[in-house]
This record gives structure tokens, C-alpha cells and sequence, in this order.
């Protein structure tokens, strides 16, 4: 089995890769690339992303026909695709990050600036959080319920059709932390910095 | 609901780890990779790695350290110490990092705050303030506290918010190994000032001075070496302790 990270530039994706590769250990083949025929042939795609929406999006749209290879993938051929943080983000039509951007709109809905409550609450939304889980999901096979992720992030998805939504954490509301949608994945919080249970949704992804 | 962090700062020079009694007066204890990974099997929640000497001596040996530690470690891992330049934060951040602190930079230049959060994102740019009581207010130094760069901590963490900054580390210059306990005035009035989370460094001697630091001082975060490296406390101690102060940790 081939798995690609997605390598567009967002940022840092060191640790993506260090995490999948000490999943993966030699059984499964760990790829960082952009090549579109290589995202195209493979298994399953990771859409890493840091930074703003807009400069994740603008990034993606730099690289010649990546979009249109990332949405044949997992729109049109339905291979399992996981984003994380600003990659699932991504998933939505409109991000209002910096200023108004599309989205890949794959699953519809809007990202926006969580509700600091005046201040109450201090942004980024940075650290350890549990995570509800109300849907099973698979990448949540034998991951307890209110196990603690790692979050950093200061806006929030919101999908219009909340059937997507798998997991939901408590900051300011109850903040979208994980979408499934036939065969797309999305996490808010960081797998590849939750440690142990981290890398078993790592590991759960892989085995889709 | 979001936890408080454990963070232990594992001081580094040339590739080894050692821990200063206000930033002189050096200790071997022990070697960066495996002691960061004993801290993240025990518990901790976040790694801190501090390259002290950086600003004067090669430092290509923190590279190596993060390199071999980013991959045995699965939880955040911060790096400061001599972090200059955007190409300094790429580097780091192309190692392992995911978050760099950045403090005499930040003071003789704050534009690389407002480029480096723009160009890597505010989630992993901590600027890192060393502040010294003088009379009513506290001054910024620098160059690992040799330098008094006269500025108000107070402005200057506000400023340092507007400028992109996703954290800050704030250490007391005057608590700094004394084991006495935080400056939990300074800490205080730097989180009321700010709205973004604040790390609390320098002073801790005892595991209820973590306690007053997120109680008192509503920090986000507590920063530790001492009392972890030399075996006074485990994180799971710690964390238990912080627990039955009715603390939320991630236990």
C-alpha cells in the first residue's frame, strides 16, 4: 500500500512525516510528494496544513492541476483521504481567515474565527483537549471516548449538514474536532502530536 | 475542556543538556534525546528545548538534537535559543520543531515576529520574555540575560500579541533558579494584558508553585527544569498533584 502526504508548501510537515513513518515502519510505503500522478496511483492521500486558510489554499493553487488530482482522488475515484488541522479546514466552500476564500468544497460549510467570548477565552485554542465522540468513526477504532488530543488552531469548521461531524470538543462551544464523510477524514485537532493515541489514529487511518 | 500544560525545558549546550542557576554555573544532566523522551512517556505535554549558548557558539548541534528527537517524541516540541532569522525558524522547523521561541530578536528586530507568524503561521511562533524587576515595572533583557534593552514588559508583550506572537514565554530573570516560586505579579499582569496564552517560567521550587502560577496567575502553561531533572518530582506527580487542586491536566 502507498500512502502520499501532500507536500504543497503549507509549512511545517516534518512531523506528519516522522508520525506516518513510525506507524508505517516498513509495512507500508510513506510518501511526501506533489507529483499528480503519484497522488493520482496511490492508496490514500494525508492533506497536511498550518498557516492560514487562505495561505493553504493559495499554496494548493500554486501547484499546477493539484486541486482537480486531489478532488479526482476522493470525489471522484473515493479514496480515503485524511486532512489535518487547516487540511480539514479545507474541506469547506469559504474560509473567512485573513480575508474571504474559496475553499475546496467538498463538504459544505464555512470556517470561521472561534468566539473568544470577549477575551474569556485566549486564542489560539492551544494544548491538550478531549474530544466527544458522537459518531463512530473509524478512524476512532478503539480510541476512547474524552481521550485527550493536541489542538492549535483559532478557527473553527462548520459543516451545514452536522451528520458529518464525528468528534466535538469544549472551547468557548462545542467545536467541530473531526469529520467523516464516506471516505473523507478530517481531524482539527494534531494525530501526529497526540502521542500514543495519536499515532493509533494514525495507525487506523493507515488500515482503512 | 482544555487542559493546563506540563512543559519541562531541557536546557541544551553544545548537545547536552545542563541547567543554570540564573543562567550561569552549569550541570551536566544527561542527553537531550532520551531525556526528552523519557519526559513524554511520563506524561509532559509539551517539550522545551533551550539552546543557551547559541547566541555566541555553533549551534549546529541543536539541528542534530531535534532531528533525533522528533522522532522518537510524539508530543510538541518548542525550540529557543539564539533563533534569529526566518531562516533560522525554517530550519528548525524543517528538523522536527513545532514551535520555535524567539526572544533577542525579537526585541532588536520585532518585524521577524510579524514576518516569521505570517510566513509559518502564529501556532508556532512563541516569543520567549525575560523580564527583570526595576522600581514598579519589569525591563526586557536579552542575550540570555546580559543585555537590559530598558523596554516595559508589559507594552512589550501587548505588542509582541499584535505582532503575530501564538504564545509567550515569560521568565522572571529574578526567580530564575532560585526555586522560590514564579513572579506570579509579573505573570498576572502580563495574562490579564494579553489574549494569548501565556507559558510561566523561572522560579519553580515546589509542585504548588505550578499550582499558583495557572491559579493565581492564570497562565496556560507551566515551565519547569530543576525540579524534574533531578528526579524531585516525575510530570505524573506533578500532574496528579495539579489534579487534586482541582486543575484540569491530561492525566
Amino acid at each position: 500500500m502507498k500512502v502520499i502526504i501532500v507536500d504543497y508548501n503549507s509549512g511545517n510537515i516534518s512531523s506528519v512525516i516522522n508520525s506516518f513513518k513510525e506507524v508505517a515502519k516498513d509495512k507500508v510505503s510513506i510518501e511526501v510528494t506533489a507529483d499528480l500522478n503519484k497522488i493520482k496511483s496511490s492508496d490514500k492521500v494525508v492533506l497536511p496544513g498550518q498557516g492560514s486558510f487562505k495561505s493553504c489554499i493559495d499554496a494548493l493553487n500554486k501547484i499546477d492541476g493539484l486541486t482537480e488530482a486531489l478532488s479526482e482522488f476522493a470525489i471522484n475515484n473515493k479514496k480515503p483521504l485524511l486532512g489535518i488541522c487547516v487540511g480539514l479546514q479545507m474541506f469547506a466552500d469559504t474560509g473567512y481567515e485573513e480575508t474571504e476564500t474559496k475553499g475546496l468544497g467538498w463538504i459544505p460549510g464555512k470556517v470561521s474565527k472561534i468566539d473568544n467570548q470577549n477575551g474569556k477565552y485566549k486564542l489560539p485554542h492551544i494544548g491538550w483537549n478531549q474530544i466527544n465522540i458522537v459518531k463512530q468513526s473509524r478512524i476512532f477504532e478503539n480510541i476512547a471516548n474524552n481521550s485527550h488530543m493536541y489542538f492549535v488552531h483559532s478557527y473553527e469548521f462548520l459543516p451545514n449538514d452536522k451528520n458529518v461531524i464525528s468528534a466535538i470538543t469544549d472551547y468557548s462551544s462545542n467545536i467541530v474536532c473531526s469529520v467523516e464523510k464516506e471516505n473523507i477524514f478530517g481531524t482539527q485537532f494534531h494525530p501526529e502530536k497526540s502521542d500514543k493515541l495519536g499515532l493509533k489514529i494514525i495507525d487506523n487511518f493507515i488500515n482503512i | 475542556m482544555l487542559k493546563n500544560r506540563i512543559i519541562p525545558c531541557l536546557d541544551v549546550k553544545n548537545g547536552r543538556v545542563v541547567k543554570g542557576i540564573n543562567f550561569v554555573d552549569l550541570k551536566d544532566a544527561g542527553d537531550p534525546v532520551e531525556q526528552a523522551k523519557i519526559y513524554s512517556d511520563g506524561g509532559a505535554d509539551e517539550i522545551c528545548f533551550l539552546d543557551i549558548t547559541a547566541s555566541n557558539e555553533n549551534r549546529d548541534t541543536i539541528y542534530d538534537v531535534i532531528e533525533r528527537t522528533s522522532k522518537k517524541c510524539f508530543v510538541p516540541l518548542t525550540v529557543g535559543g539564539g533563533v534569529r532569522s526566518i531562516e533560522d525558524i525554517n530550519k528548525l522547523l524543517n528538523c522536527g520543531a513545532d514551535k520555535v521561541s524567539i526572544n533577542t530578536a525579537a526585541v532588536e528586530n520585532p518585524k521577524v515576529i510579524l514576518e516569521s507568524s505570517k510566513k509559518f503561521g502564529s501556532q508556532c511562533i512563541v516569543v520567549a520574555i525575560d523580564a527583570k524587576k526595576n522600581g514598579h515595572k519589569w525591563e526586557i533583557f536579552t542575550h540570555g540575560g546580559r543585555n537590559n534593552s530598558g523596554l516595559d514588559a508589559l507594552d512589550y508583550a501587548k505588542k509582541m500579541e499584535d505582532n503575530g506572537a501564538g504564545e509567550l514565554l515569560v521568565t522572571s530573570m529574578d526567580r530564575d533558579g532560585t526555586q522560590i516560586g514564579y513572579d506570579i505579579d509579573l505573570m498576572s499582569k502580563i495574562a490579564s494584558k494579553v489574549n494569548i496564552p501565556l507559558i510561566a517560567s523561572g522560579g519553580v521550587g515546589n509542585l504548588d508553585h505550578l499550582v499558583d502560577a495557572i491559579k493565581l496567575a492564570n497562565a496556560s502553561a507551566v515551565l519547569a527544569a530543576s525540579i524534574f531533572h533531578y528526579g524531585k518530582h516525575s510530570i505524573q506527580e506533578a500532574k496528579e498533584y495539579l489534579d487534586s487542586k482541582g486543575i484540569p491536566v491530561r492525566i
